[in-house]
Formats: structure tokens, sequence, C-alpha cells
């Protein structure tokens, strides 16, 4: 498996949509960063226009780790594609090129290859994330230093302590690498049905967009169908960055986005057990 | 030959939604034939060997390998099978060596450097080895499919159209190959190709199909008439050569006469004498075509079914 594992790495990482994904959060994080470092002072203020009036911020509130927050929080749609780029690939692109029929003639089951594949394509989705937080936070810390981080939901404001806030990033960073293999599953899992890629990475991004929308509308039917769309769990990092940390429910969105995960994988797996391969 | 047989397909049949593609099929090769499948495009051939190789599931019947079935030995039978099936497509963004070097490792034996190098020289690409796939002609392609196919050295070789593309020179060296394979490396071939005259020339075993069903199966020597050919000759000047035909021993070998094209049933040795007679007797001769036996007894097996 580990062979497999390594073929498959060896072969995405010799293409260059592979690359797409590291080169836009190479690209994009340090232009926030620009943005922030030139109009950060105006973003600050805006955030906390409200209590102002109320509160005196002294210290290094424009920092790392607030920028580093903010990128995270507005990626929520961004990385999926970039996930769904490289996972949408996975099988469709064997089908695309026919080498199906070269890979699928070697003695080795189809449950190995669907496997390999489909962790590969979760180590991409994690490659990606840790390279995102390599750039915003490392590059962030660099630029802008480090501080409190202030962050404002709807009930508070809450202000944690310097020593307080790595292990919030690190655990985010972790979850959102779950949240994202959700993502990762799915495209693999359409990947599986068709024989171009477009498909894949198209049918992922409208299912996500949607399943948003929905959960964005204040009706109280959709309100009633949001525990059940994935893409509610998916941004639960969040809940770490309050205080205290409901553990509880950042454990049950944690064990619905890995029973996604084994859901996705465990339906590529029987479909593609029992395709016909004719390309 | 012998009589272990390596493959036998008994009762395959498989559906697409309505048309049946494979229609009851039984077939059987054994250890060193050389095996011709023929059958017209649509007859059924390479679903057959997509079925062979676990592509796809058949809706019924049974194929075994070496003895053992399939279905539950699949991965120690594909061992010792190698196979292109349809047109070999490859990591195109791959060299050919690192192609193959990717197939090698999940080929169930222990391919080393060397041997992806002797491969790659047996099929003419040892000098391309580092240049992408994707820069390749067809026929270079297929060439390294053909590589790919005996890699890991398998003793049962599956070829479905394996010269398509190539130029005849391209052609003779495939076939050539499929020789040395068979004689002296002592492989057993099943070659699927729509190229009558390629499969005359090196099966010793063959089966016609026709809309997924058998026409015939057996040896090839037994099923054609291979000693006489039935040969076109084009000439100029059609009375003068009629008249020259009727004044001599050829006329009882005279077949067809159309304008001015001669058809003569005729051993081989006898197509230069009569080539050399016209042109002696001050006739042009624009062509001979020899018209394969195996077309005839082909077309006439498919008649006959339809």
């Amino acid at each position: 498996m580990i062979s497999l594992i390594r073929i498959e790495m060896y072969k995405i990482f010799k293409k260059w949509r592979t690359y797409i994904g590291f080169i836009a959060i190479g690209v994009l994080v340090p232009i926030i960063h620009a943005a922030m470092y030139f109009e950060g002072s105006n973003t600050l203020d805006f955030m906390t226009q409200n209590i102002q009036e109320s509160f005196v911020f002294v210290g290094n509130l424009m920092n790392g780790y607030l920028v580093s927050y903010l990128i995270l929080t507005s990626l929520a749609v961004h990385i999926p594609f970039l996930i769904t780029l490289v996972a949408g690939d996975l099988l469709a692109g064997e089908a695309t090129a026919g080498t199906y029929r070269m890979l699928l003639t070697r003695p080795i089951s189809r449950t190995q290859i669907v496997t390999a594949k489909f962790l590969t394509g979760i180590i991409y989705t994690n490659l990606l994330i840790f390279w995102l937080a390599l750039m915003s936070l490392v590059i962030g810390i660099i630029i802008f230093g480090v501080g409190e981080l202030l962050v404002i939901s709807n009930q508070s404001i809450i202000i944690f302590e310097q020593s307080d806030i790595i292990w919030r990033f690190l655990f985010a960073y972790g979850f959102a690498s779950l949240g994202m293999s959700v993502v990762s599953s799915l495209a693999f899992l359409f990947s599986s049905l068709v024989e171009n890629a477009i498909g894949p990475i198209v049918t992922t991004m409208a299912v996500i967009i949607v399943f948003l929308i929905l959960s964005a509308i204040q009706i109280d039917f959709f309100q009633t169908i949001k525990p059940y769309l994935f893409t509610n769990y998916i941004m639960s990092w969040r809940l770490i960055f309050e205080d205290p940390v409901d553990f509880n429910e950042l454990t049950k969105a944690g064990f619905i986005l890995i029973g996604h995960i084994a859901v996705f994988f465990s339906i590529t797996l029987y479909l593609f057990n029992r395709k016909d391969i004719l390309t | 030959m012998n009589n272990n047989k390596i493959i036998e397909v008994t009762s395959l049949t498989k559906d697409f939604k309505e048309l049946r593609a494979v229609n009851n099929l039984n077939l059987n090769v054994f250890e060193g034939d050389v095996f011709g499948f023929l059958g017209p495009n649509g007859a059924g051939k390479s679903t057959t060997i997509r079925m062979m190789l676990s592509l796809i599931k058949p809706d019924n019947g049974t194929i075994n390998f070496f003895g053992k079935p399939l279905n539950k030995n699949r991965k120690d039978i594909l061992k010792r099978v190698g196979a292109i099936v349809e047109k070999p497509d490859f990591y195109g963004y791959l060299s050919a060596y690192k192609n193959l070097e990717i197939l090698g490792k999940i080929s169930g034996k222990e391919i080393k450097k060397n041997r992806i190098m002797e491969v790659l020289e047996l099929v003419g690409l040892d000098k391309r080895y580092k240049s992408k796939v994707k820069t390749f002609s067809h026929g270079m392609k297929q060439r390294l499919g053909l590589g790919q196919a005996l890699l890991h050295d398998p003793d049962l070789i599956i070829l479905d159209e394996p010269t398509t593309g190539l130029d005849p020179q391209g052609m003779k060296e495939i076939r050539d190959l499929i020789l040395y394979l068979s004689k002296e490396k002592k492989k057993t071939i099943l070659l699927s190709s729509h190229i009558l005259y390629e499969v005359e020339l090196v099966a010793n075993r063959m089966i016609i199909i026709n809309k997924g069903k058998t026409i015939v199966e057996g040896n090839v020597k037994d099923l054609l008439n291979t000693k006489k050919l039935k040969v076109s000759f084009e000439l100029g000047d059609e009375e003068k050569t009629a008249a020259l035909i009727s004044q001599s021993g050829w006329k009882e070998k005279l077949e067809l006469n159309k304008n001015n094209t001669f058809v003569f049933s005729l051993e081989n040795e006898e197509i230069p004498q009569l080539n050399k007679y016209f042109v002696e007797n001050g006739i042009a001769v624009s062509s001979v075509i020899p018209t394969r036996s195996l077309e005839d007894y082909f077309f006439k097996m498919l008649d006959e079914a339809a």
C-alpha cells in the first residue's frame, strides 16, 4: 500500500494542476498580508467600531494571529476549489488518459488502487492546509509580530492571551484539514463516476455552494435541514476560538465529518469495484 | 502446442443494456499456442479480452487461466499475464522509462532497472527512454504498450490489435517479435487482430467470432486450404493476354477474367513462374495481388453465419 501511495504521490506531483493550489495560496496570502500591512488598521477599526466607545485597546492587536484568523475564515470556498482540482482528477484522470486499462490489469486489487488514491487525495489536502498555515501564520508572525488575538463573534468579544493562541491555531488547522478531507472525499466519489475531471470539480463545488446557501437562509425549513449538511461542520474550527471551548460540540462535529469521509469513501469503493472499464 | 489449457472460457456472456456483446462464447488456448482471435468490428473481441483481464464483469460464464478460475485467483493469474488492451495509453507527462518503472512496481515481481532497459531495447525505444510519452507517435506508444506487456516476463501475452496504426515495417517488426516470443521464449500468445493476413502468418490456432458468438475454432492449417492462393494479375492488352493464356497450360488455373484482371488459383511457387511467362511474352504486368485464403475463409464463415 505504501508503495502504491508513493506512486500516486509521484504521479500527482508530476502534474501541473497539483501546484495550482500551492501557487494560489502562495500568491493570495502574501497579497492579503500586504493589504493588511497597509490597510490593516482600517480593518481593525471597522471590526471594533461598535465597541470603541466602551473599550480602550492597547498593545499590538494587528498581529500575525489576527491576520491568520481572518485568512482562515475567508477561505471556506476557495480552498475546497483548490482541493477538488486534484481530488476530482484522481480517478477521472485515469479514465481520461485511458490508463485504467494498464493499471487495472496488474495484480493489485481495485480496493488497493482506490484506497491508495483516496489516501493520496487526503495527503494532498493536508499538505495544502499545512502550506496555508505556513504561509499565513508563520509569515504573518514574521511581518506583523505577535500579540493578543481579538475575536469578535455575534455574542461576544474575546481577547486571547498570547500564550493561549498557538494551540488553538494548531487545532483549528487540524480541524480545517478534516473538513477539507470531506471535500476531497466527495470530489473523489464524483471522480469515480465520470471520465473527465471537470465534472467532479464542478459538481463538488456546486454541492458546497448550494449547501452553504441553504445553511445561510434564515427560514425554518432550511434551518431544520442545516444539521444534516456537512458544510455546516466544515467551519466548526471556529469553536476553538471561543471561550470556553465547547469540546462536546467540537467532538460531535469531528465525528460527523469523519462519518462523511467514511461514507463517501465506502460508496466510491462499492461503485468502483463494480465498474466496467470501457475507456 | 500441448494439451495444457492456458485459457478456458466457457459460456461467456455479456450484455450492455439491450446489446448482447458476447453470447455464450467458448474458447480454449493451449500452452504454446499463438492463438488468433478474429472477428469484424463490434464482434465482441475487445469485450471478451476485457472480461479476461477483469476490466469488465461477465454476466454469465467462467474464465479459467492456468486451470484456475479468474474470479478467485485474479492476482495470481495477472502476475503471469501481460496484455495490451486496444490502444495503449500511458502517463504522457512521464518518460517511457518512468511509465515502465511504475507499472513494474505493481506487476507483482521485482523489476530491476536493467530489465526495463532490456524491454525498451527489445521494442526499439531504448534511445528515447528519457522522452515524455506525450511526445511519442502512435507507433511508438504501441511499441511501448508491447514493452509493458512483456516487462514482468509473463507466461501468457494477450495482444488486442497490437499493430493498429503501425506502418508496414512496424507491423512486420511486431509480427517477428510475436514469432520470437512464441518460438524462442515459449510464450503462449492470444492475438486479436482485424488484419487477417497477420493472424495467418503467426497463428497456429484461431477462433472467428461474430456478434459475440463463435463461428469457428480450430487449427489454422486444418481450417484453411493454405496451399493454394487466389492471385489477381492486372495485365495489359486483354485480348492478346486471353489468347496467350488459352494456348497455355495456365488456362486450367484461370478462375476469372474481368477487363484486364485475371484471377488464377495458384500454388505459392507458381506465382513468379506465371509472372515470368507474361513478361517473356510481352504482356505488361501492372500488379500481382495474392488474395489471402484466410480472408476468403473469414468472409465465407461470416456469410454462412449470417
